[in-house]
C-alpha cells in the first residue's frame, strides 16, 4: 500500500523536514480529504433537494394560497372551469379511502403476522413472508389494472348486490353503484398496504422475549390468550408504528386509486359513490392544468399532502424508536 | 378457580388460531391471484409486435409498445446515473465519516427519510417546476431525474446499513497496516459490503421502474419514437395507465401484455436481488 | 392415590413392593411421580428413563452440572417443553395419580406453576401482573381479585414493600423484587406444585437469601421442585435432592444423605467438586 510505504519511509528519516508542498501532496494521495469532500457533497445534496422541494411547493402554490387562504382547506368546491378550488372533497377522499384500507388491512395483516410469528414453523414462515413481501414490490399501476378489470367487475356483479340486499339500509351503502367508487379504492389500497403491516408486525412479534410468552402459558393461559393478552401488548408500539407507515403509504398512493375511485370531486356519505383523492386529482389534472391558478391550486394540494405524510411518517418513526427502547 | 379449561376459552382459542391461518392464506393467495390473472391475460395478448412495433393510431388494432420499452430503459438509465452515485456516496459518508452523532449526519438521515416518505406524485410536481416549466417542454431526462431523486433515499440508507454491517475489526486491521482511511474504505469495507449494496440498488431500481406518477408530467408520453433525451417519451407504466383507462378493448389487451412484462421484470429483479442478499449475510 | 411409607428412593411398578428406607417416618404423599421419562430434542435424547417422586409439601432440589438435563426435566412436568418444536416425551408423568398427558394442558399449568430463571414480569402494573392468572381463569369479581393479589403478595413476602404502589409498573422493581413478584403471580392461581428453574441465579446474594427464606415458609402450603446449580442452596433449602448427570437421574434421596453419604461415586465426585 502506497500510504504504508510513505509513512515508513518518512519515519525512517530521523530528522525529516517535510516541506509544506510534500505534505499536501501526500495527503491528496492518501485521499482522505477527497473522499470526505465528495461524500459530504453527495450527502448534502439530499438536504439541498429536500429544501428546494419544499421551497418550490410553497412558492408555486403562492397565488392559490393568497387567493383562498385557509378557506382552501374547508371549501367543498373543486371547479377548474370557474377557478374555484377547495381541498375538502379531495382530502375527504384521501382520508376515507385510507381509513377504509386500514380498517380492512390492519386486522387481516395482524392476524397473518400472528400466524407467521407464533404458529407457523420457521421455514414456512420465512417462505410465506418472502411471498407477502413480493406483494409490496408490485407497482401501483398494476394494482390499478387489476382493480379496473378484476376487482370492479367482481364488486359490481357479486359483492355489492349481496351487500345492498343485506346492509343496503345503511347510509354508507346507499345509492347507485357504478363500479368506480370509494369502496373499490379502499379495497385496492388495503391489499397494497397489507404487506407492510404483516412484515413489520411479524418482526416486532418475533422480537418479544420468549420468557413473556412462557410466563403466560405457565400460568395456564391458552395459546391465543398468551398471544393476544401478553405478546401483542408487549409489541404494541411497533405494531402502531407499522400502521402509521402503512397509512402514510396509503395517503400518497396515486395510480391505483386514480384508476378505480371514479374521479368525482364530491363528498358523499356512501362508499358506493365515486370520489376523488388529492393524489388522484393531481395525476389527472396537472399536465392539462387550464390556468396558472389551476396549477397553483394543484401544487397547494401537493403541499398539503406533503405535510400530512411528513407528520404521519414522523409519528411512525417515533413509535418504532420507543419500541426499541422499551424492548431493551 | 376451575380445574378444567372452560368450553368458551377453548372455543375462542381454536377459532382465533384458525382465523390467523385463514387470513394468511388470503393474503398469500391474493399474490397468486394477481400473478395468475396477469400471467393469463398478459401472456394471451403478448406477441412479437408488442416488443417491436410502435403504437398504431387510435382505433386501429395492432401495434406494440416498442417505444415505451426503450423509453423506460432510457429513463431508468438516467435514474441510475443519479440515484446510484448520490445514494452510494452519501451512504458512505454517513457510515464512514458522519457517525452516529452530530447535527449534519442527523439532518442527512432525517431528510433522507423525509424524502423517502414523500408521495411520488409530489416528486413529480417538484421535477416539473424545476425541469419542465422553465424550458416549456417535457423530456426524457426530466423523467429520469425525477426517478433518480426517488432512488437516492433508499440507495443511501441501504448502503449505509450494509457498510455499518462490516465489522470494525476489518477497518482496524487495514489501518494497522498503514492504510489511510479512504484507502481502507474503498479497498476493504466497500468490497465486503458489496453484495448487500448491489442487491439494495437492484431492489431500488425495480421499485422505481414501476413508478408512474413522477413521469406523468415530466416525460409525459408519446406514440412515437423519441429522439435523444429531450423529447416527451413513452414509458411502460404510463402506457399501461393510459391504455387501461381508455375505452378501447384493443388497448386493454395491450395494457395486460405490458403489465405482464413490467411485473415479470420487477419480480424477477426482486427475487434475484433477495437471492444475492441472502448470500451476502453469510460473510 | 399413591401413598408412600417412608422415604422411598425408587418405586417399582407395583406399589405393594415398596422398600421403606426408614419405616418410622411420618406418612408422606407423592404428589408428582415420573416413570421412565425419556425426552428427545429431535433425534437427540436428552433424558433417559427418569423415575422420580416429588413429595407433597416438601422442596425437592435437582442438581447437576450444566447441560445435565435438570431444566429439561423440570419443563416436562408442566409440559411447557411442548412450546419448542420437534420435541418428544416418553414415559409417564403422574400428578396425584393422573397422567398429565391426558389432562388438558392449560388446566395442568394452573395446577403446576412455574417461576423462571430470569424474572419475567409482564410490562403491566404490579397488581395486574399478579391478577393476570386469576383473571384468565375466570375470576372477575373485583373484591375477590384484590384479596387474591394481596394474599399472593403476602405469601411471596413482597406485600409490605409494594402495598402502596400496586399500580406502579412492575418493571420499576429491583431484580429480587421482580422475582418475588413472579412467585406471587404464580401463587395467585393457587397451584398444587411450584416449579422453580434456577430462580436465584440472576439475583444478588441478599435477594437470594430473601427468596430462600420465603420458599422455606411456602413449602407448607405448596410443593416445590427447584432446579439449582448451587449445591449449597440445595443443601440449605431442600428436603430431597436429585442428582442429574448427562440426562440420567443418578441418585435421589434425602438431601442430608446425598450430601453426607451419597451412594453413587458420580454423586460424590460432583458434591466434592471434582467436576461440574
Amino acid at each position: 500500500m502506497r500510504g504504508a510505504n510513505d509513512t515508513l519511509a518518512s519515519m525512517a528519516t530521523s530528522q525529516a523536514v517535510v516541506r509544506p508542498a510534500n505534505r499536501f501532496f501526500r495527503r491528496v494521495r492518501e485521499g482522505n480529504e477527497i473522499a470526505y469532500t465528495i461524500t459530504v457533497i453527495c450527502a448534502a445534496s439530499i438536504l439541498l433537494v429536500t429544501v428546494l422541494l419544499v421551497f418550490q411547493l410553497w412558492n408555486n402554490s403562492g397565488i392559490a394560497r393568497h387567493k383562498f387562504g385557509w378557506s382552501f382547506i374547508g371549501s367543498q368546491t373543486w371547479d377548474p372551469v370557474n377557478e374555484d378550488f377547495g381541498a375538502l372533497p379531495l382530502a375527504f377522499g384521501t382520508l376515507v379511502s385510507s381509513a377504509l384500507a386500514l380498517l380492512i388491512a390492519v386486522p387481516s395483516g395482524l392476524m397473518a403476522a400472528i400466524f407467521l410469528a407464533e404458529l407457523a414453523p420457521p421455514k414456512a414462515s420465512d417462505v410465506l413472508t418472502f411471498l407477502i413481501e413480493l406483494l409490496a414490490a408490485v407497482p401501483s399501476v398494476i394494482y390499478g389494472l387489476l382493480g379496473i378489470f378484476l376487482l370492479v367487475p367482481i364488486l359490481k356483479d357479486h359483492v355489492v348486490p349481496v351487500l345492498k340486499s343485506t346492509l343496503g339500509w345503511l347510509p354508507i351503502f346507499s345509492g347507485p353503484f357504478y363500479g368506480y367508487s370509494m369502496l373499490a379504492a379502499g379495497l385496492v389500497l388495503a391489499i397494497m398496504i397489507i404487506p407492510f403491516i404483516v412484515s413489520v408486525s411479524r418482526e416486532v412479534l418475533l422480537a418479544v422475549p420468549v420468557e413473556q410468552r412462557e410466563a403466560a402459558l405457565g400460568l395456564g393461559a391458552t395459546r391465543w390468550e398468551a398471544t393476544w393478552q401478553i405478546v401483542i401488548p408487549y409489541a404494541s408500539r411497533g405494531i402502531y408504528g407499522s400502521i402509521f407507515l402503512a397509512l402514510a403509504r396509503a395517503l400518497g398512493e396515486t395510480m391505483a386509486v386514480t384508476m378505480v375511485i371514479g374521479n368525482n370531486p364530491k363528498i358523499a356519505m356512501s362508499l358506493l359513490a365515486p370520489g376523488y383523492s388529492i393524489a388522484a386529482v393531481i395525476a389527472n389534472e396537472f399536465s392539462e392544468a387550464s390556468s396558472a391558478m389551476h396549477a397553483a391550486s394543484l401544487t397547494e394540494l401537493g403541499l398539503v399532502l406533503f405535510a400530512i405524510t411528513v407528520i404521519i411518517n414522523g409519528a411512525a418513526r417515533l413509535m418504532m424508536l420507543t419500541t426499541a427502547e422499551h424492548a431493551k | 378457580m376451575t380445574n378444567t379449561l372452560s368450553f368458551r376459552r377453548r372455543a375462542v382459542n381454536n377459532v382465533m388460531l384458525s382465523l390467523t391461518a385463514v387470513f394468511t392464506v388470503l393474503v398469500v393467495g391474493s399474490l397468486f391471484v394477481i400473478l395468475g390473472y396477469l400471467a393469463y391475460n398478459g401472456w394471451h395478448f403478448l406477441n412479437w409486435d408488442f416488443f417491436t412495433k410502435l403504437p398504431t393510431p387510435v382505433g386501429e388494432p395492432g401495434g406494440g409498445m416498442a417505444n415505451a420499452i426503450v423509453g423506460s430503459a432510457k429513463m431508468l438509465l438516467v435514474a441510475t446515473m443519479i440515484g446510484v452515485p448520490f445514494g452510494f456516496l452519501g451512504g458512505v459518508y454517513l457510515s464512514e465519516f458522519g457517525g452516529e452523532h452530530g447535527l449534519f449526519p442527523f439532518l442527512v438521515r432525517y431528510t433522507t427519510d423525509l424524502l423517502n416518505g414523500v408521495p411520488s406524485i409530489v416528486i413529480g410536481i417538484f421535477a416539473w417546476t424545476v425541469l419542465v416549466r422553465p424550458r416549456h417542454h417535457y423530456s426524457a431526462w426530466a423523467g429520469g431525474i425525477a426517478l433518480g431523486i426517488m432512488m437516492v433515499p433508499i440507495a443511501l440508507r441501504s448502503t449505509e446499513e450494509f457498510l455499518q454491517g462490516v465489522p470494525n475489526s476489518m477497518r482496524e486491521g487495514a489501518m494497522a497496516l498503514g492504510a489511510s482511511k479512504a484507502w481502507t474504505i474503498f479497498t476493504v469495507v466497500i468490497p465486503a459490503a458489496m453484495k448487500g449494496i448491489i442487491s439494495g440498488m437492484m431492489l431500488d431500481l425495480a421499485r422505481v421502474a414501476g413508478e408512474t406518477a413522477p413521469l406523468l408530467f415530466t416525460a409525459l408520453s408519446s406514440r412515437y419514437w423519441s429522439k435523444g433525451w429531450d423529447e416527451p417519451t413513452a414509458s411502460l407504466p404510463v402506457m399501461i395507465f393510459n391504455y387501461a383507462v381508455s375505452p378501447y378493448d384493443d388497448w386493454h389487451q395491450q395494457a395486460w401484455a405490458a403489465g405482464f412484462v413490467l411485473l415479470a421484470l420487477v419480480l424477477l429483479v426482486n427475487i434475484i436481488a433477495r437471492g444475492v442478499l441472502s448470500r451476502a449475510t453469510y460473510k | 392415590m399413591n401413598e408412600v411409607d417412608g422415604t422411598a428412593v425408587r418405586m417399582v411398578q407395583d406399589p405393594t413392593q415398596t422398600i421403606p428406607a426408614e419405616a418410622t417416618k411420618p406418612e408422606m404423599k407423592v404428589q408428582l411421580r415420573t416413570e421412565g421419562v425419556n425426552f428427545y430434542y429431535g433425534k437427540y435424547q436428552a433424558l433417559h428413563g427418569i423415575d422420580l417422586d416429588v413429595y407433597r409439601h416438601k422442596i425437592t432440589a435437582l442438581i447437576g452440572p450444566s447441560g445435565c438435563g435438570k431444566s429439561t426435566f423440570l419443563r416436562t412436568l408442566n409440559r411447557i417443553c411442548e412450546t419448542i418444536s420437534h420435541t418428544r416425551v416418553e414415559g409417564k408423568i403422574l400428578l396425584d395419580g393422573e397422567d398429565v398427558m391426558e389432562l388438558d394442558v392449560t388446566s395442568l399449568r394452573r395446577r403446576v406453576g412455574m417461576v423462571f430463571q430470569r424474572p419475567n414480569p409482564f410490562p403491566k402494573s404490579i397488581f395486574d401482573n399478579v391478577a393476570y392468572g386469576a383473571r384468565i381463569n375466570g375470576l372477575h369479581r373485583q373484591k375477590r381479585i384484590r384479596d387474591i393479589v394481596e394474599e399472593s403478595l403476602v405469601r411471596a413476602a413482597l406485600f409490605e414493600e409494594v402495598k402502596d404502589k400496586l399500580q406502579q409498573s412492575a418493571l420499576a422493581l429491583s431484580g429480587g423484587q421482580q422475582q418475588r413478584l413472579c412467585i406471587a403471580r404464580a401463587l395467585a392461581v393457587n397451584p398444587e406444585v411450584l416449579l422453580l428453574d434456577e430462580p436465584c441465579s440472576a439475583l444478588d446474594p441478599i435477594a437470594t437469601a430473601k427468596i430462600e427464606e420465603l420458599l422455606f415458609v411456602l413449602k407448607d402450603t405448596c410443593t416445590m421442585v427447584m432446579v439449582t446449580h448451587n449445591m449449597q442452596q440445595a443443601a440449605r433449602t431442600a428436603e430431597y435432592t436429585g442428582f442429574f448427570l448427562l440426562g440420567r437421574l443418578i441418585e435421589f434421596d434425602k438431601t442430608d444423605t446425598i450430601f453426607r453419604n451419597p451412594s453413587k461415586k458420580e454423586t460424590e465426585d460432583y458434591i466434592t467438586g471434582r467436576f461440574g
